[in-house]
């Protein structure tokens, strides 16, 4: 960032807006964990459903009434092995996921009282009761000689290496930043996940064996697809998303206006969140989750107010009715159906966005309406959507709607390559990246086995 | 508003709750508590002779059952381990300090003549308004040879009885042990020794659970435990058949019964009434939540038979023994088929799964657009109930009876039954 041409415009941006002390509290005290007995009680809530809808709601397949069951036995082992085979990152998923719209939503509970199994909270309950032992619960079965290449260390490309490693292959993940974790390390909420959860996760991780984690090392810059298939036999492209929409008006840099991702990576690496200089008042544009954790987050480093403009309804948000009430909690406002037209500034630094009234029409699409509102700002952050930048190189498998094309399987167009999270069509969830590894771990592994008895066969 | 009150063999007490001997009764403290709670009367713990028992440390262990704690409870305590005077001296004051409730004292002392002979006077002296004979407990005073090594032996229980009524003018009442197979057998020696009435079930041998690092049976006492006395809900339908057998039984038709064994609330003690009972004992609920629970339950029994029209207690008393038969006498022409309300239906599955797994595949699964539709197959149903025990949601599964167009038609006169009687 760089700092206001005119001094004498001062802009209202300051870290250390709040005592360290309790910024430090509710950055890791937002969501506190169940309690044991709280656990317990819990569990015993849940009716051990027949086929339950839970667990056909969730993207990984988790075998909710099982685990929960073990909780409710004391058999907590238990319970956390049946998250972590089928969702290893089972410990980041119980505190991102959106419970309310997957598991909890198909909840029997939510139809009889309203009230569903608290899955994600008792999800965390008996992940954490595992790792909290240092145990990885899994061993690698004999080494198969094969090597694979993945290309991304977030939830999906790690998901992806611990099954292969699982299955006796020798993974190298190559990761463009300087820490693995993808979204979990630098796109989450930093309250979503306190106390350095990611890292300690992928160690968890990581003790299967077989897994070299190599970062610095983008693909199209320091890596190229044809060398990875030359070198591996099989590759898993989790490459996430990497660019960012404009806003689609005029934009000229201005000091105070930065990318929404950006400002949330900047916080989740800052040791000391109060560091981080937030304006007095805070423009947010945008209705995804990474607006609610921008806007939230904000508010919780000491900024006054806090806007989250949004050009539809709170109906058409993709962050969730649950999130939307979080920001609100926080003290968050929400303004609908304005569309940012221009930036106000003075001295090269932001003073405020004008936004255009919008409404939907009978499509559905974003018109203006009449009218303008004009929003004070020190700060605006950006959030509205990020975007797949493919990897400047040649012969990169074919794209569909602006991501990777992949088949069930996570097949590409390119034998041996696989792709899966983010770059490939679907929910932009963890859960669901992690359900791609897992299937393309899978599909790889089937695919090797297959060539192998063909040759020998 | 109904008329709670009761007597029962002539003790009079504002309520039928009665606290059972047992711990919450060992001392005027409790028993003084209890009486401002509002309970009707109490038992007092069981007096012995002089030394007193010494207890155990610790002397409880309990079942919990999907989160509800003590569903089922034990105890290794013996009788009063306080000296026989003070018992006696606090009996007196808090009978002379609450003249409308029922104080009724438990005893437990040798199998001989002369040690009965020896208590009942001090008993009687106290004003209290009548004796229990603890033949039931199954611990530690069994071993040498009181309490249920009394009640499983129907000659001592007819013999101590008789040597009570013959020393004492207060009313006996006879309380039994349930670790016996025929429960009649001891009530009927109760009823031949002159006892004006008999109370039940006292606790259930049993060995609560295991403490799987101790390897010892709980509650451990020094790294080993002994068998206890069970009780609490996990016990209500063992009692609640022994004193529906004694109600039915010609031999003991009449006898008033103090009915004990799991009851929790106003309804579990309309239960026992309905079966024969005339007033109730309570103890694990009390142990578990207070005194005060006794509130809901004369509130609760007051409203329930109000609406159901019944002005006093006697009113239904006794009212299901008629209706609680041999199995050879119930209709097997009689057919339910379950019913399921799919506005109420929360697509759990457990009536499925049950049905499915563990009895006659008659609740079919269908796929839907939205979810899944549980339907029963009319043609497989045997109108077991299994489905409408395991649905969480109330009335949501309902057993309703089918026109079969038959007469009444029992295993007695059944064609399978090659010991069939011709029909009348």
């Amino acid at each position: 960032m760089t700092g206001p041409t005119d001094s004498s415009a001062v802009p209202d941006i300051f870290s250390h807006r709040r005592e360290g002390a309790e910024v430090a509290r509710d950055f890791a005290n937002t969501h506190p964990p169940l309690s044991p007995d709280a656990a317990i009680v819990e569990a015993h809530r849940c009716y051990f459903c027949f086929d339950a809808p839970c667990t056909a709601a969730c993207p990984t397949g988790i075998d909710v009434p099982g685990f929960i069951r073990g909780i409710a036995t004391g058999n907590l082992r238990g319970a956390a092995v049946k998250i972590f085979e089928e969702n290893i990152f089972g410990g980041s998923c119980a505190r991102v996921c959106p419970t309310e719209i997957l598991c909890e939503r198909a909840c029997v509970r939510t139809a009889q009282e309203e009230r569903p199994v608290a899955i994600g909270a008792l999800q965390r309950r008996a992940t954490d009761w595992l790792m909290a032992r240092n145990h990885h619960p899994f061993v690698a079965t004999p080494a198969s000689g094969r090597r694979i290449a993945v290309v991304g260390a977030g939830p999906a490309g790690l998901a992806c290496a611990h099954r292969l490693a699982r299955a006796g292959h020798r993974v190298t993940v190559f990761e463009a930043r300087a820490k693995p974790g993808g979204l979990n390390e630098y796109g989450i909420a930093a309250y979503k996940l306190p106390d350095d959860f990611a890292r300690r996760e992928i160690d968890f991780l990581l003790a299967i064996g077989n897994i070299t984690i190599t970062t610095g090392r983008a693909l199209g810059v320091d890596l190229t697809l044809a060398d990875l298939r030359r070198d591996h036999d099989a590759v898993f492209l989790a490459l996430g998303l990497t660019g960012v929409n404009a806003l689609g008006i005029e934009e000229t840099p201005l000091f105070g206006v930065e990318d929404a991702v950006s400002f949330i990576a900047r916080l989740r690496q800052m040791p000391d969140k109060t560091e981080i200089p937030i304006g007095r008042r805070v423009v947010v544009i945008g209705g995804g989750n990474t607006a609610i954790d921008a806007a939230t987050q904000a508010r919780l480093l000491g900024a006054e107010e806090v806007t989250i403009v949004y050009r539809r309804g709170a109906a058409q948000m993709s962050a969730t009715r649950d999130e939307q009430e979080w920001a609100e909690t926080h003290g968050v406002s929400i303004r609908h159906f304005a569309a940012p037209v221009r930036f106000l500034a003075e001295g090269g630094a932001v003073r405020g966005v004008v936004f255009a009234r919008t409404r939907l029409d009978a499509q559905g699409a974003v018109v203006f309406a009449d009218g303008e509102v004009t929003l004070g700002a020190d700060q605006v952050f950006k959030a509205v959507g990020q975007r797949f930048v493919i990897p400047e190189q040649d012969g990169f498998p074919v794209l569909r709607d602006g991501r990777i094309a992949v088949d069930a399987a996570r097949r590409t167009s390119l034998p041996g390559v696989y792709a899966g999270g983010d770059c490939v069509a679907g929910l932009d969830l963890t859960v669901r990246a992690v359900q791609d590894g897992k299937i393309a771990a899978e599909a790889i592994d089937a695919d090797l086995t297959r060539m192998k008895e063909h040759v020998h066969g | 508003m109904a008329d709670l009150r009761v007597d029962f063999v002539g003790i009079k007490a504002p309520n039928p709750f009665w606290l059972a001997s047992a711990p919450p009764t060992d001392k005027a403290y409790n028993v003084v508590r209890a009486f401002r709670a509002g309970w009707g009367g109490v038992v007092w713990k069981t007096l012995g002779e002089d030394p007193p028992i010494v207890n155990v440390s610790s002397r409880y262990g309990a079942t919990s059952f999907n989160g509800a704690r003590m569903a089922g409870f034990s105890n290794i305590e013996l009788i009063t381990d306080r000296p026989l005077a003070v018992n006696l001296r606090e009996i007196k004051e808090v009978k002379r300090d609450w003249p409308d409730r029922a104080v009724v004292v438990s005893l437990m002392v040798p199998c001989e003549e002369e040690s009965w002979r020896r208590i009942l006077p001090l008993v009687e002296e106290t004003g209290a308004d009548g004796i229990e004979l603890n033949f039931g407990c199954p611990h530690g005073m069994s071993e040498r040879g009181m309490g249920s090594a009394v009640g499983q032996v129907p000659d001592y229980v007819e013999m101590v009885t008789r040597w009570c009524k013959q020393h004492s003018r207060m009313p006996v009442i006879v309380k039994l042990t349930p670790n016996i197979t025929d429960i009649r057998a001891p009530a009927r020696a109760a009823r031949r020794g002159g006892a004006d009435a008999v109370s039940l079930i006292n606790t259930v041998q049993s060995i609560v659970s295991v403490d799987l690092d101790a390897m010892a049976p709980e509650p451990v006492v020094g790294g080993q435990g002994s068998h206890g006395g069970y009780c609490g809900p996990a016990v209500k339908p063992i009692a609640l058949r022994m004193v529906a057998e004694i109600a039915r039984d010609p031999e003991t038709a009449g006898l008033p019964i103090s009915g004990i064994g799991g009851i929790s609330t106003w309804r579990d003690a309309a239960e026992f009434i309905a079966l024969g009972a005339g007033a109730v004992q309570v103890c694990t609920a009390a142990m578990h939540h207070g005194f005060r629970i006794v509130d809901d339950m004369i509130a609760g029994l007051a409203n329930w038979m109000d609406e159901k029209s019944y002005a006093r207690i006697e009113a239904f008393s006794g009212r299901a023994v008629k209706n609680f038969v041999n199995w050879e006498a119930l209709d097997l022409n009689y057919k339910t088929i379950a019913r399921i309300d799919q506005a109420l239906c929360i697509q759990c599955g457990l009536c499925h799964i049950a049905c499915e797994d563990t009895s006659h595949q008659a609740i079919a699964v269908a796929r839907e657009a939205v979810g899944r539709r549980f339907s029963v197959i009319d043609a497989e149903c045997v109108g077991c109930n299994l489905c409408y025990h395991v649905c969480p949601v109330e009335n949501c599964i309902t057993m309703e009876p089918v026109a079969s167009g038959k007469p009444k038609l029992t295993w007695k006169h059944h064609p399978n039954n090659p010991l069939r009687e011709a029909a009348e």
